[in-house]
């Protein structure tokens, strides 16, 4: 299915500078697996060498922080929007 | 553009150690790691800091900013009393206790540090607008520099916020957005402004200006080692919301170490949440070292980051000093004002109520020492959140002028 996908800008310079890309993929796992083939090196930046998602990155699919929904097996319906964001101090 | 940041020489991030020149980013691109700034510091003795002015710039060959600060229109926070608290120390059976009483500062909270030293990260990279997501102390302590600074101000907060501090980030001029959401979504909604043309030459004080905006914590452990005597305290009681402030803290006692300034010794940090908003708290009494987010509801809304970034390192410094993290219920935190305001005279806002509430707490099950030096953090004033009290602090009684009423009441 086909979503976009917001990139932050300490990764556009593996997507070419482009702020948003479209991706594809039933889970936010198949997405981000259909967009490092896409943009080879860029999953590595997201998720740690445990394939889990890095500690200071918040990846959202929707209006949800993934970790409060299933994590990288969290659905990802058609047209949806995926952000990924570094960690922000407080407030 | 020639950049000027005194000892600061390099970003390094925090995870991995990966360097980066100094600029306006916050992530390592390899990690996603936050990134701090990095020093090569001279020569620095206690005279010199001595011989400086009566806030955080005495420090300032410790922080990243250019030499000549002091005469830079700047709200020159700091250098807030410590105060020694018998009273309360007797109510809890502490021998010897100290208030770090933040309150102090010009506008009544411990934020005009961080934002301090952000106005001149602003300057050096020639940014127009000062920005951030708050949860209220913020948003007044930015648009207050900034006007003093001659910039332009645009700051976010959760639409929800007490009155006073909605008033107190509004007077100084300024765009005030509240966002529909809690801090948390304004805080992600102040991360995608910022790689938007609308964000661009925006100083954004804890996103992109973070690596230097965070080090004014570090102020706060200088002081209190200077105020003891040049000596740490061996036990401190530091609010959590995103962790940064207790990180810094912690770098602080270091770096006062490292350079011989304290003699060196063991010190141990217990981070303060309130149980409304507690997943650092949580996350250490389950022994995890990542903090699983969580929806805050609380009174202690200066204090409510449910996805607290610096959280991580939170837990490794309680564990690595043989601190904890420790949370209480909001009545306990009201408890905790009143307390603190009845005993020393200082009126906390709800952060100094759960910092308070958990020291005691503490005690009360023995994992506090209270032969030992320690000292708790206010780090605003009660006047911001007088909604949290205001229940509980009615007139004793209403009369008519006459003596035969007054006899009656009592």
């Amino acid at each position: 299915m086909s979503v976009s996908v917001r990139i932050p800008t300490i990764l556009r310079t593996y997507t070419g500078g482009n702020a948003e890309v479209s991706g594809e993929g039933a889970t936010l796992r198949d997405v981000l697996g259909k967009l490092d083939s896409d943009y080879p090196g860029i999953g590595a930046r997201i998720l740690d060498e445990s394939g889990k998602i890095r500690r200071f990155v918040n990846v959202y699919v929707g209006e949800e922080d993934v970790r409060f929904a299933q994590g990288l097996d969290t659905p990802a319906p058609e047209g949806t929007q995926i952000s990924i964001i570094p960690a922000v101090a407080g407030g | 553009m020639s950049l000027d940041f005194g000892p600061a020489v390099a970003l390094s991030c925090r995870e991995c150690g990966t360097r980066y020149p100094l600029g306006p980013s916050f992530a390592c691109s390899e990690c996603f790691g936050p990134l701090e700034a990095a020093y090569e510091f001279g020569t620095v003795t206690r005279a010199s800091i001595e011989a400086g002015p009566a806030n955080i710039w005495r420090y300032r060959s410790l922080l990243p900013v250019p030499v000549d600060v002091a005469t830079k229109p700047n709200m020159n926070p700091g250098w807030t009393k410590l105060v020694k608290a018998g009273n309360l120390g007797k109510a809890l059976g502490i021998r010897s206790l100290h208030v770090k009483d933040d309150s102090g500062n010009p506008t009544h909270s411990f934020k005009d540090r961080v934002v301090a030293i952000a106005v001149e990260a602003a300057r050096n990279f020639g940014f127009h607008t000062l920005s951030c997501s708050s949860t209220g102390n913020l948003a007044g302590a930015v648009t207050a520099a900034a006007a003093r600074a001659g910039l332009d101000a645009c700051v976010f907060i959760p639409a929800g916020l007490e009155q006073a501090k909605i008033a107190m980030a509004r007077v100084f001029g300024g765009r005030l957005v509240g966002i529909e959401g809690t801090y948390d979504e304004v805080n992600r909604f102040c991360s995608e402004l910022i790689g938007d043309p609308m964000g661009d030459k925006w100083g954004f004080v804890n996103v992109n200006l973070r690596p230097y905006y965070a080090e004014g914590s570090k102020t706060l452990a200088y002081e209190i080692a200077e105020q003891l005597g040049w000596k740490l305290p061996e036990q401190i009681i530091i609010p959590v919301a995103s962790g940064s402030q207790l990180t810094k803290i912690d770098k602080g006692f270091k770096e006062l170490i490292e350079l011989g300034l304290v003699e060196d010794g063991p010190y141990k940090i217990y981070g303060a949440q309130a149980l409304g908003c507690s997943p650092v708290s949580t996350a250490y009494k389950a022994g995890h070292d990542v903090v699983q987010p969580v929806k805050p509801d609380t009174i202690a809304k200066s204090l409510a980051i449910g996805n607290p970034a610096d959280g991580p390192y939170v837990l490794d410094i309680a564990r690595r000093t043989g601190g904890s993290v420790e949370d209480v219920t909001d009545p306990e935190i009201v408890a905790a004002i009143k307390l603190l305001a009845s005993t020393e005279g200082i009126f906390a806002e709800t952060a100094g109520g759960v910092t308070v509430g958990v020291l005691k707490k503490l005690v009360e099950t023995g994992q506090l020492d209270p032969e030992l030096e320690t000292v708790v953090l206010n780090t605003g004033d009660g006047l911001k959140t007088l909604d949290a009290i205001v229940d509980d602090a009615q007139p004793t009684a209403v009369i008519r002028p006459s003596l035969d009423a007054f006899r009656a009441t009592v």
